[in-house]
């Protein structure tokens, strides 16, 4: 026989969305509760901690408007769950995975909770399936394979948004008859920046493969914590229960993080790096892990995470632990921005750790892996060469180094840069490559082996 | 299961608080609430005992019940370790998956040796012979490159009573030992320890052999002895992963112990996929019949985390104990130290540098402190070793911080990574000018011996030639390349081919990715050579450009490519060098 859940109205303190309640029993960590105001309104809470009969409660909503003499909690004895089904294509959700669109409800297939598992190593299938984003940067030298997750890394007022969209509609493998979704998670961004995505994702009809869930700027941020557990596990539900492949996008991961600092310092736990709490790096790490694919099952899910670096910093904590999480990462950069190159994709740092497993013979061509390393060490080169030129004068280059600067400038403004709508395959991408590479000496092409010189280097 | 059970008082992430736990000491383990999670004792303050849980504590309360074990957190250890992947408490993760499927589930548990294995067992000793502590009874072909030994417990000696040839899992009675208390001992093939504690040796000895990688920036500069000690930071996309994973491949160790601590689940996937297909260029066997795995990828429990490193080395010391040379990897160790700052945040202890714990130093010298070159328990004074490598991943790549810190005051080797080298795409990015390695001189003394001295002095004339070039960088940035003596210029081209011929190395090209030190060493000396012919031709009256445009520099620049099997390609190139730089001087 089920107990009467009991509803206390103990609460004795209240410290930003944290809640503490006395006198309580038979409560567990993770545990929801719902938290009723005195006008009937209800807000969704989760239990931090645990101690004797004190609880300390989390308030998603934000506990503004709270007074600890009118609130009644009632425990709900069960973890944070979503419920799943095929009817949540097409619709838009907020943080707790309630429809926001005006559609009717979902009828769930099941509830799954949504903190989720770790995968077993051992049944992890190892990513490597190409998957052509049509953007040359990406494809030709940081390619995307299915199962990864490769972030963004970006700065305010940069198009990370608009290169995000051009992936979600773009992508896919060179094999036919899958089948996709996209798993979009907007966190803490702006209502005209989800708007963009929605629309665009409308208007390419993707929306029909398409599970949304918003959380903007000025909803409660605590709901940003759950939001992306909620995402992935929708995503985990359509690849690894549908068989489909999933691109999940989430964005942006620097609010993610702020939001988990501010409940943080509520709890006045001792802070990590700038304020952050030191489980920061294991947080992340359980949502970007997520990502993967399992031995014997036919879906994937690949993430994308966008986040912006305070002041275009790598070294700020979000996106140095996320580097460390994340295979590789795609760096997006001011100054190319500026100079009006889209996608200003900054290929130097920016790197896909799976790529090698993705490319060469039977999965894009025999040459990719040489032909990549020649066009980063041509262009680093150039580049390098062009530093000196500012110091000493382009006189002091050798006739060579012109040549190299020559080649880095022309690799930007016809590989790097591509029209928002422009769909390269990955062999338009290539002869790209090699006809800039043609601009070189052939003796200087050193990273090229000589058969696919021979081969492939336009005479 | 002991029988003495307390009840659960607080809940904090994976910190729980029990009381009631009678008699329970420091690390014991325990299991907590109905679903009978892991966890380890680690702090006691009257009755109330802070319990560091290995598994997501989501529907633990207060109220719930928490059983003694008895034992500290050990590991098993016995045939069978080898091609197994653990979690960090040696949870093997095949077997968990073939049962409990491909997500982790809380409180699943199997045995860390297979039990269903059987194993043939061939005594050495016979029924009267005096055994010490560590003497090897018998053994049992563990894997195609192992003979696992089986030997005395470290606090037993005695005379054998009943020893003969058996087949059986590994709790199999292999052998009946009367103690010097005049009892009964049985010994199995199975030994348990626990994994905080190092297992004794005889005593610990100066490391003075060399163990090769197969990576020239390693062996030829910057090289480690087998029982030596090691660390690789770097910020991200350096490239830490995969250099481990080329020591874990080809280093020339007889037992590969790779700890994943803290690191993404594809990456074990990636070993795991891949080593059964290489081979060890000593046997020509599968790496995987050499290794064990310790996987405990960032997402699983962070107390898990915590404890790999040390059942990793635990089994390493096993291995040694046996007298082989043991390598271990652990990728990473900041992972392990943010796992030990998690948890001590828990514990509301006074944070130290970064809000690590206070012990953090001490915790890192004693993990560090189990590598070692011994003399083995036993009384055949047999030797072993333990090499361990750790990475460090210094939050953006700031070396000051104090993981690496606390790392550089304890290790011998240090392999520093450097971004710029990985973004123009030069692997491994081992920086040349800031990295450092105190085994040189050991190494130099073992391998001039092979090389008629030649060896050190090689290393040395380039290791001048790549400081000089730095230096010269420096001017070029100033006055431009144009501006420099001709004999500096000389000097750079030699510089930058040690850099893309020699240093430079592809870890995915099938001959590039292991080089043997007779290699590395024509490889070094070629360049060399030809530094020595063009200098002197060039004071003969040969040209700066005729010198720097010769044919043969594409011969030295694909040198490396010359499989082992055809080094005497080397001596044609050798007389390459001569025969087409003898004509420019006349």
């Amino acid at each position: 026989m089920a107990e009467i859940a009991k509803e206390y109205r103990t609460v004795t303190e209240i410290v930003g969305p944290l809640m503490i309640v006395e006198g309580v029993k038979g409560i567990t960590y993770g545990e929801l509760a719902d938290v009723k105001l005195s006008n009937g309104s209800v807000r969704r809470g989760r239990v931090l901690e645990v101690s004797g009969d004190r609880a300390v409660i989390q308030v998603f909503e934000g506990t503004s408007g709270l007074s600890p003499q009118d609130v009644k909690v009632r425990f709900l004895a069960r973890g944070m769950e979503l419920a799943v089904s095929m009817d949540m294509l097409g619709r838009v959700f907020d943080g707790f995975g309630r429809p926001i669109d005006d559609g009717p409800a979902i009828i769930p297939e099941k509830y799954l909770n949504v903190n989720g598992s770790p995968i077993n190593p051992f049944a992890r299938d190892y990513p490597n399936e190409f998957i052509q984003t049509g953007i040359s940067t990406i494809d030709l030298l940081n390619t995307l394979v299915r199962g990864q997750k490769l972030p963004l890394f970006s700065g305010a007022g940069l198009p990370h948004s608009r290169l995000a969209v051009q992936i979600a509609r773009q992508a896919k493998v060179l094999k036919t008859g899958e089948k996709f979704a996209v798993v979009f998670a907007a966190m803490g961004i702006t209502f005209e920046e989800a708007e963009f995505f929605i629309d665009d994702f409308r208007k390419t009809g993707a929306i029909e493969r398409s599970v949304v869930f918003v959380n903007l700027a000025d909803d409660p941020p605590i709901e940003r914590i759950a939001l992306p557990r909620m995402a992935l596990t929708t995503a985990e539900y359509l690849a690894f229960e549908k068989d489909m492949h999933v691109l999940v996008i989430m964005t942006d991961i620097t609010n993610y993080c702020e939001a988990l600092r501010e409940i943080s310092a509520a709890r006045r736990e001792v802070p990590g790096r700038r304020g952050y709490p030191g489980y920061l790096y294991t947080d992340l790490s359980t949502i970007y892990e997520r990502a993967g694919r399992i031995k014997g099952k036919k879906g994937s899910i690949t993430q994308i995470p966008v986040l912006t670096m305070p002041e275009d910093d790598k070294t700020h904590p979000i996106p140095d632990l996320t580097g460390y999480i994340t295979e590789g990462q795609i760096i997006i950069n001011r100054a190319l921005h500026t100079k009006g190159i889209y996608p200003p994709v900054d290929v130097l740092p920016s790197l896909s750790r799976l790529k090698d497993k993705g490319i060469g013979e039977g999965k894009t061509r025999e040459d990719h892996a040489d032909l990549m390393n020649q066009l980063y060490s041509a262009y680093a080169r150039g580049k390098n060469a062009k530093e000196l030129a500012v110091v000493l004068g382009e006189s002091a280059l050798s006739e060579t180094d012109i040549l190299f600067v020559k080649f880095a400038d022309e690799f930007e403004d016809k590989f790097v840069r591509q029209g928002e709508n422009e769909n390269r395959s990955i062999e338009e991408s290539m002869r790209i490559g090699w006809e800039l590479l043609s601009m070189l000496p052939r003796g200087e092409l050193k990273r090229i082996r000589e058969k696919f010189l021979d081969k492939y280097l336009p005479k | 299961m002991n029988e003495i059970k307390g009840e659960v008082i607080k809940v904090s992430g994976p910190l729980v608080v029990a009381r009631g736990l009678k008699g329970a000491r420091m690390y014991e383990m325990v299991r907590v609430g109905e679903g009978k999670l892991f966890g380890e004792i680690i702090e006691i303050k009257g009755d109330s005992y802070s319990i560091q849980v290995y598994e997501e504590t989501e529907g633990i309360g207060p109220g719930q019940p928490v059983w003694r074990t008895g034992e500290p957190l050990s590991v098993e250890l016995g045939p069978g370790l080898i091609k197994s992947i653990y979690d960090g408490v040696q949870r093997p993760l095949d077997k968990l998956s073939y049962e409990f499927g491909e997500y982790i589930v809380r409180g699943a548990e199997k045995p860390a040796l297979d039990r269903s294995i059987v194993w043939q067992f061939n005594p050495s000793v016979k029924t009267g012979d005096r055994v010490e502590p560590g003497d090897i009874i018998g053994s049992v072909r563990e894997s195609n490159l192992v003979v696992h030994k089986i030997m005395i417990p470290p606090n037993l000696s005695g005379i054998v009573k009943k020893i003969e040839p058996i087949r059986g899992n590994v709790d199999e009675v292999v052998a009946i030992i009367e103690g010097a208390d005049g009892k009964d001992h049985p010994i199995t093939m199975v030994q348990r320890w626990p994994v905080r504690e190092p297992r004794p040796v005889k005593k610990k000895i100066m490391p003075v052999e060399p163990m090769f990688t197969g990576q020239r920036v390693i062996d030829m500069f910057f090289p480690i002895t087998k029982g030596g000690t090691a660390c690789v930071p770097g910020p991200f996309g350096s490239g830490k992963t995969v250099v481990q994973h080329q020591l874990a491949k080809w280093a020339d160790a007889q037992i590969v112990v790779y700890v994943g601590c803290g690191e993404r689940g594809n990456e074990m996937t990636d070993v795991l996929m891949e080593f059964p297909h290489l081979k060890d260029p000593a046997s020509g066997e599968p790496l995987m019949e050499r290794t064990v795995l310790v996987a405990n990828t960032s997402n699983m429990p962070v107390a898990a985390r915590e404890a790999s490193v040390f059942t990793g080395i635990a089994i390493a010391e096993y291995y040694r104990d046996m007298g082989y040379s043991v390598a271990l990897m652990a990728d990473s160790t900041s992972r392990w130290a943010e796992a030990m700052r998690e948890i001590s945040g828990r514990l509301e202890e006074m944070p130290g540098e970064e809000g690590y714990p206070a012990y953090l130093g001490s915790r890192i010298a004693s993990f560090y402190e189990r590598a070692g070159s011994v003399i083995c328990l036993g009384s055949d004074e047999r030797k072993g070793a333990i090499t361990v490598i750790g990475a460090v991943s210094p939050p953006g790549g700031d070396l000051s911080e104090p993981v690496v810190q606390a790392t550089l005051r304890v290790v011998k080797v240090f392999w520093g990574l450097d971004d710029k080298l990985a973004f123009s795409r030069h692997f491994p990015a081992i920086n040349w000018l800031t990295s450092y390695s105190l085994y040189q001189d050991v190494v130099d003394e073992y391998a001039d011996k092979v090389f008629n001295g030649e060896w050190s002095k090689y290393r040395k004339t380039a290791m001048e030639i790549l400081q000089r070039e730095a230096e010269l960088e420096e001017l070029v940035r100033l006055v431009g390349i144009d501006a420099l003596p001709h004999e500096d210029r000389l000097l750079l081209q030699a510089a930058k081919m040690i850099r893309e011929d020699f240093l430079h190395q592809n870890a995915f090209d099938d001959i590039d990715t292991y080089t043997s030190p007779e290699k590395q060493f024509r490889l070094l000396k070629l360049i060399l050579i030809y530094y020595e012919r063009i200098k002197k031709a060039f004071k003969d009256g040969a040209t700066l450009v005729a010198l720097t445009k010769l044919d043969v520099l594409e011969d030295i620049a694909k040198a490396k490519f010359i499989p082992e099997d055809h080094l005497k390609q080397f001596d044609t190139i050798e007389k390459k060098i001569e025969s087409s730089i003898v004509p420019l001087t006349w």
